[in-house]
């Protein structure tokens, strides 16, 4: 199965890409962007038991995969 | 004095660290490859700027892993001092032995240059050689320095005294234009709780020789140094 994260900066924390996005995406014309966030995409790929792999990638998240002081995540396993 | 300087692939201040210690300084210093299980005999451990693992994942994060922190780890419970510089300042974050983060430039652009450096506090065995008052004129060469902690961290750093160099103008003030990456409060520096463990984005090894254009950096060193001989002469009875 496939474990699909999605990382994303934390609110409170800057995020001076999103921030040079936004602008090139208003200069470009497109109207009402109210916020862009950038952040980044992990796919793993992984064999076992449902459940537990669902913990270890929730532990790997914690421990590696992200900081938890900056950013925050989230997956889905399919 | 005998120090550690840890080497990971792409570190690149590694020699630099031990020519000051050594050249300059006059004490041993030696590389510690990071798949290495011990420091050695050493009372100091120098964490050296670069771009460990190639900044891969985030800056600091694969590096932390290494077999060789296990034993900066254990150096730094037992209150040995660690300094981190630049990249080292990262992997001591991500490691957890220095509290927040460093994340990308507000300017999004890797900044090289000479800044202007205020010791926010001289009661710690990195800034206590340092005169009042007085700037260090230090270069940085960094993408990602910015530094960031939440409220609650950022609370705890003042209070215990925490925070061990800000950008400044050359005038001394803590201004938005002398701060080159957009660290919060301009903090360029911090050590943990017990002010064993120091970290900093700035180069003190790359201003530490008259033909380097400033000689500053040597305060930090020498302030090291002094804590050191302190700790190892015996107490009076």
């Amino acid at each position: 199965m496939k474990a699909k994260i999605t990382v994303s900066p934390k609110k409170a924390v800057l995020d001076p890409q999103g921030k040079t996005v936004q602008n090139a995406l208003e200069h470009m014309g497109y109207k009402g962007i109210l916020a862009v966030h950038v952040g980044k995409y992990l796919e793993i790929e992984v064999e076992g038991d449902r459940e537990i792999v669902r913990q270890q990638i929730d532990e790997a998240c914690r421990k590696l995969l992200t900081n938890p002081v900056i950013e925050d995540y989230q997956f889905t396993l399919e | 004095m005998n120090f550690a300087v840890l080497q990971f692939p792409a570190s690149n201040c590694d020699q630099d660290a031990v020519h000051v210690l050594k050249n300059v300084l006059g004490h041993g210093a030696s590389l510690v490859w990071h798949k290495d299980l011990s420091l050695g005999n050493v009372e100091g451990v120098v964490i050296p700027g670069g771009f460990s693992y190639g900044d891969h994942l985030r800056t600091g994060a694969i590096a932390r892993l290494s077999p060789i922190m296990q034993a900066v780890q254990q150096f730094a419970a037992n209150g040995g001092m660690v300094l981190g510089i630049c990249n080292g300042f990262q992997i001591l974050c991500e490691a957890g032995l220095l509290p927040g983060a460093l994340i990308r430039n507000r300017s999004l652009q890797f900044r090289c240059e000479h800044v202007y450096l205020k010791a926010a506090t001289t009661r710690s065995g990195f800034t206590r050689a340092i005169p009042a008052g007085q700037l260090l004129r230090v270069p940085i060469a960094h993408g990602e320095g910015c530094y960031f902690a939440d409220e609650s961290t950022i609370k705890t750093l003042q209070a215990k005294d925490q925070i061990l160099f800000q950008y400044a103008t050359a005038e001394g003030q803590l201004t938005d234009e002398s701060n080159p990456n957009g660290s919060l409060l301009n903090i360029a520096g911090i050590c943990n709780e017990r002010r064993n463990v120091a970290g900093l984005m700035p180069h003190p090894e790359r201003a530490s020789e008259g033909l380097m254009g400033s000689t500053d950096g040597r305060l930090i060193f020498e302030s090291w140094l002094q804590e050191l001989a302190e700790r190892s002469r015996p107490l009076a009875v």
